[in-house]
């Protein structure tokens, strides 16, 4: 009985209790000071402070759509799919020359809301057909190579879809309309973009129905059992190369969608785009605790709402430190808190 | 048990040097003399100058010493580096701050290249090599100490970043919390010459100074193969193929891991000093993330871990990347009378080049016999298990 007691007691080595002791006070730290930070910007400017808090809402939903494939396929199989980012770039591209090209469509009326939601569809649909190509070309040939092998031919394919949107958007920034709902309404003071709802309108019932997907039917259950254990599920009748499969469909289809909420919400494309968006929506999947489904959308969010403030306000780093401020994030996070926010520490198998 | 001899080791290592001295002395001649010589026939002249311009060779060779600083920590010691280009950015303004006028207010003279009356710091090229070497070196500590417990794909992130973070302190280094340290991107122009004693090397001395750079080059070969060779090299590779058997025979992973970011990043210190003589002045825009995957290419298509396939695989890359494709596009679309514009290839060329080699040739195109072993480890259980199966 002692015996059981005194496990119960044994919270972990002193290593551990230290590093936890640690980690519970940068946490402490780090929040008092944005908590700070934050309240010193509400009493300088409060609308401005709620007008960019929006924005950056608006921000971290299109970052957690992007961060969702990360999160999904890191979860199945361990690879950073560094290819993602770019990805959601030849979305937005696609839809911009969807709706405007080939649809010609440049107003917001009817026939634009109808073809918005075409849009969604095929975009989707472009984005999972894309996703599962690069796996079956490249991905799955790798599956148990070491892990540098999957990792660089990643950050290849990232090239080779960098090089697709560079001939197909050209190499300038280019400049779309935008067909959904586009004008400004006041609340309390505060202006708000109609894109800015309609894109949560449109996107929150697309997370819903992702989760249920995952944890409702029979593929997602597939998807969870092969990323716990791909042998055991294997064994268990499941189909492993066609859940992977599925998991980028998934993944591609979410930032497919992603490309096209960008595009109708800020208007233009560009080729690069999607190293820089890729990276920051990694960071909030990292940071919400990679493998995690919500907590790619809580860090997606709180690393958009983090990055519009520093862009928006007035005591801040403001623009030009965008990049630096989310990649501090990233490191701070992977340092003291590798599992992320939501995630679950795990110790590696031998 | 007998005694190893000792004596192949260093004989290993002396057959590299006469062949790399003679493939050495072989370039120089080449750019020094032959190509001013009045007797060249006119085209040969101009093809050189067309397809491998002096200028070309130099910058390869910048490439050569970078490529092989970061085969130490990806071809060595297995570590995905994808933020290399931090190194050949502290590098370069190490160079920029130590050799130029920049820092117009003071007036420090250290045997330097230029007259006592010029303002700024002036210190001599050969001392900015080794400062620039240590400071990138020390950097590398810096950021390998809090990060280098993590995973490796969680590491190759957190380069990442730190290859994001540290150019664009640079390019906003014009006002850095009121204090200008890059003058932004306006860069830092004419970096003092080389001094070699008797002249001193401008920017278009490419002759002289593609000797320096071979001899830099040679440098980090030595220092390559020699630590390959000791224990820090074994445990490196140790690391590399299984890190929880080497941590189990004793090897400090931190310690060795974070000797191998040190090296790695002299070398970008050395390559960093060196970049900025050759193009005469320190650019922030040049330090993108681009470059760290250019050099990873180049180390991955020659052949991770061997520093000879390093080297072939810089030369190939940064000449196709900076000549090739430019002088290739030239003459086809002056041929076929089209107007295709070849450099807008070169992110095919690099993916392609990424995906394919991982692909089919894992190891690379000179590859390291003990690293293909292990980048195939899979399928040659496969083929042991049939063979046995067959008996």
């Amino acid at each position: 009985m002692a015996k059981v007691a005194e496990l119960q007691k044994f919270k972990g080595t002193r290593g551990q209790i230290r590093r936890q002791r640690v980690e519970r006070i940068g946490a402490i730290i780090i929040s008092l000071v944005l908590a700070l930070w934050m309240l010193v910007n509400i009493i300088e400017a409060p609308s401005q402070f709620a007008q960019v808090a929006i924005l950056g809402l608006r921000n971290g939903l299109l970052y957690a759509f992007i961060a969702l494939g990360y999160t999904l396929v890191y979860g199945i199989i361990e690879l950073i799919n560094f290819a993602h980012g770019d990805l959601f770039m030849l979305s937005a591209v696609f839809s911009s020359f969807f709706i405007t090209v080939w649809f010609n469509q440049d107003a917001s009326n009817p026939a634009g809301w109808l073809t918005f939601i075409l849009c969604l569809f095929a975009v989707m649909v472009f984005g999972a057909v894309i996703n599962v190509l690069i796996e079956r070309l490249a991905y799955r040939r790798l599956r148990h190579a070491p892990r540098l092998a999957p990792l660089i031919t990643a950050v290849g394919m990232s090239f080779l879809l960098n090089f697709i949107g560079l001939k197909w958007n050209g190499s300038t920034p280019r400049q779309w309309p935008t067909v959904i709902p586009n004008f400004d309404i006041y609340v309390a003071g505060v202006r708000i973009n109609m894109v800015t709802i309609m894109l949560f309108l449109v996107g929150i019932p697309l997370l819903l129905g992702l989760n249920y997907i995952v944890t409702k039917t029979k593929n997602g259950k597939a998807m969870r059992a092969t990323a716990q254990d791909r042998d055991a599920a294997a064994l268990m009748g499941i189909n492993v190369n066609k859940t992977i499969a599925f998991t980028f469909a998934i993944g591609g289809a979410m930032a497919g969608a992603a490309g096209l909420f960008y595009q109708q919400a800020v208007g233009t494309t560009n080729y690069n785009l999607g190293f820089q968006l890729g990276l920051i929506a990694f960071t909030s999947a990292v940071l919400g605790g990679i493998g995690n489904l919500w907590g790619a959308v809580v860090g997606a969010m709180l690393i958009g709402f983090i990055q519009g403030l520093n862009d928006g306000l007035p005591i801040a780093f403001g623009q030009q430190w965008s990049q630096s401020v989310v990649f501090t994030i990233l490191i701070i996070i992977l340092v003291f808190k590798p599992a992320g926010l939501l995630g679950k520490v795990t110790t590696e198998k031998v | 048990m007998a005694k190893r001899p000792i004596s192949n080791v260093t004989l290993s290592n002396r057959k590299w040097a006469l062949g790399y001295t003679i493939a050495g002395a072989l370039l120089f001649l080449i750019y020094q003399f032959l190509l001013p010589w009045n007797g060249l026939p006119d085209g040969i002249y101009r093809g050189v100058y067309q397809w491998m311009p002096p200028a070309a060779v130099n910058e390869s060779l910048v490439y050569v010493i970078m490529a092989l600083g970061l085969n130490i920590v990806v071809g060595y010691a297995g570590l995905l580096d994808l933020g290399y280009v931090a190194f050949w950015a502290i590098g370069g303004y190490c160079a920029g701050w130590f050799m130029s006028e920049f820092f117009y207010f003071l007036n420090i003279h250290f045997f330097g290249s230029v007259g006592l009356d010029r303002p700024g710091i002036h210190i001599n090229f050969w001392m900015v090599l080794i400062i620039g070497g240590f400071v990138c070196a020390l950097f590398g500590v810096l950021i390998g100490a809090p990060t280098l417990r993590l995973k490796s794909d969680y590491l190759a992130l957190v380069t990442l970043g730190f290859g994001e973070i540290i150019p664009q302190v640079f390019f906003n280094g014009e006002n850095f919390f009121g204090f200008n340290i890059s003058n932004g991107t306006k860069g830092i122009v004419i970096v003092d010459p080389i001094p070699v004693g008797v002249k001193n090397l401008g920017p278009f001395d490419f002759g002289w100074k593609l000797l320096i750079f071979i001899l830099l080059a040679a440098v980090m070969v030595f220092i390559s193969l020699r630590l390959r060779r000791g224990r820090l090299g074994r445990a490196w590779l140790a690391i590399r193929e299984d890190e929880l058997a080497a941590s189990m025979m004793g090897v400090p992973l931190m310690r060795t891991k974070l000797a191998s970011y040190a090296v790695g990043a002299f070398a970008g210190g050395l390559g960093g000093v060196a970049f900025a003589t050759h193009v005469n002045g320190v650019y922030a825009e040049r330090f993108n993330f681009a470059i760290s995957i250019f050099l990873l290419a180049m180390v991955v298509l020659g052949g991770m871990g061997n520093v000879w396939g390093v080297i072939l695989g810089a030369f190939v890359l940064s000449w196709v990347n900076g000549t090739g494709l430019v002088a290739f596009g030239k003459t086809f679309n002056s041929q076929f009378g089209t107007n295709i514009d070849f450099a807008s290839f070169t992110f095919l060329l690099f993916g392609l080049v990424l995906i394919l080699m991982m692909l089919f040739r894992r190891e690379g195109f000179l590859p390291e016999s003990r690293l293909k072993l292990v980048l195939n480890e899979d399928e040659l259980d496969t083929a042991s298990e049939a063979k046995k199966a067959k008996k």
